[in-house]
């Protein structure tokens, strides 16, 4: 039977790395690759001469600096955001070059599906989101985050808390766990997929028609792929939104 | 021998009791990513659905909306994301 044949591997055997050299495995190479490959894209079409028509790595990135712009500042922090656009961009290029290894053919593995990367980006915007907040407001920025204005004195300890809890403990762990989550799914997805195709076509069986149901999980191992390029796309840039926004709420508590 | 046999009988217990461990936490895995799933679904369905009869109302807003259907979207989808999380935790 192909039940029988089939055993789901261990959660540590699809995400776990060997070492390469001491303490860097492939997850680490897929981040140092990220930031390498994101700079010298950066680095190259700031060369080119800029009162020329762009074309090739220029254009690549004018394209994603007004993506950036047009896409993230201008909706959620306004003119006043724009000056944080080189940070959200190399957060956004950063994230999205760490999520393609995922459907990369030799790479396989998004950088992202481990926790240490997503919750140290996660850690690095709650620093400067509060940072910001105490910058542009001052102690003030406490008192604002803890009890939104309008909020009756009689409230005050509840609302508090609540607040409390979900601007400053809350905000920092569902980034780190939605894009950790998200691209962890996604991978677990393909890996399954990946081998029940396996499995079925190499079955020894004599079942009628067995090994040529293996055609259904391929289709759904090639639809998933073509998700995952969706999904890698699409968590780029929340986390880049999310980071606007909290950034942008710490600036101008008003709005 | 019948220390032994206690000690047999023992480690066998232990073994039986380990195994009906792993079962109750494979089931209990599978619903708690299940029950996790049940208020996402609704929330990002309506949410979607809303976010396209207002764009379809008035195409001209459409951008703004789209940002804001995405944020909610990300708001909405973390809970089914930590239900996830917690049949990793707890399943494998």
């Amino acid at each position: 039977m192909i039940a029988e044949s089939f055993s789901f591997p261990e959660i540590n055997s699809i995400l776990r790395w060997q070492d390469i050299f001491t303490s860097f495995n492939k997850i680490a190479l897929i981040a140092v690759a990220a930031a390498l490959i994101g700079s010298l894209v950066f680095i190259l079409a700031g060369r080119k001469n800029p009162a020329e028509a762009p074309k090739g790595v220029r254009n690549l990135a004018e394209t994603s600096v007004e993506f950036i712009e047009n896409g993230i500042v201008m909706q959620t922090m306004g003119k006043d955001g724009l000056g944080w656009t080189p940070f959200l961009l190399s957060l956004f290029i950063f994230i999205y070059l760490c999520n393609v290894p995922g459907i990369i053919p030799i790479l396989q593995m998004p950088a992202t599906a481990r926790m240490a990367i997503p919750m140290f980006l996660a850690l690095l915007v709650w620093v400067v989101y509060n940072g910001v907040g105490l910058k542009h407001q001052g102690v003030k920025y406490i008192t604002n985050t803890v009890w939104p204005p309008g909020v009756p004195t009689a409230l005050k300890p509840l609302v508090g808390v609540i607040e409390f809890i979900s601007n400053i403990i809350v905000r920092p762990f569902s980034l780190t766990v939605r894009l950790f989550a998200n691209m962890l799914a996604g991978h677990i997805l393909l890996v399954t997929f990946a081998l029940l195709t396996n499995s079925l076509v190499t079955a020894e069986t004599k079942v009628f028609m067995l090994k040529p149901m293996a055609i259904l999980p391929f289709f759904m191992l090639v639809f998933l792929t073509a998700f995952e390029v969706l999904v890698a796309f699409l968590q780029a840039y929340i986390f880049t939104i999310l980071t606007a926004v909290y950034i942008g709420g710490a600036a101008h508590p008003e709005h | 021998m019948e220390a032994f046999s206690h000690l047999v009988g023992a480690a066998f217990d232990q073994q039986q009791a380990d195994a009906d461990k792993a079962a109750a936490a494979a089931a209990s895995a599978g619903f708690a990513y299940g029950l996790a799933a049940i208020g996402p679904g609704i929330g990002i369905g309506y949410l979607v659905g809303k976010s396209v009869e207002a764009m379809a109302r008035q195409p001209e807003a459409a951008g703004m909306v789209r940002t804001t259907m995405f944020l909610g979207i990300a708001f909405t989808e973390a809970l089914a994301l930590i239900g996830f999380v917690v049949f990793i935790l707890i399943g494998l």
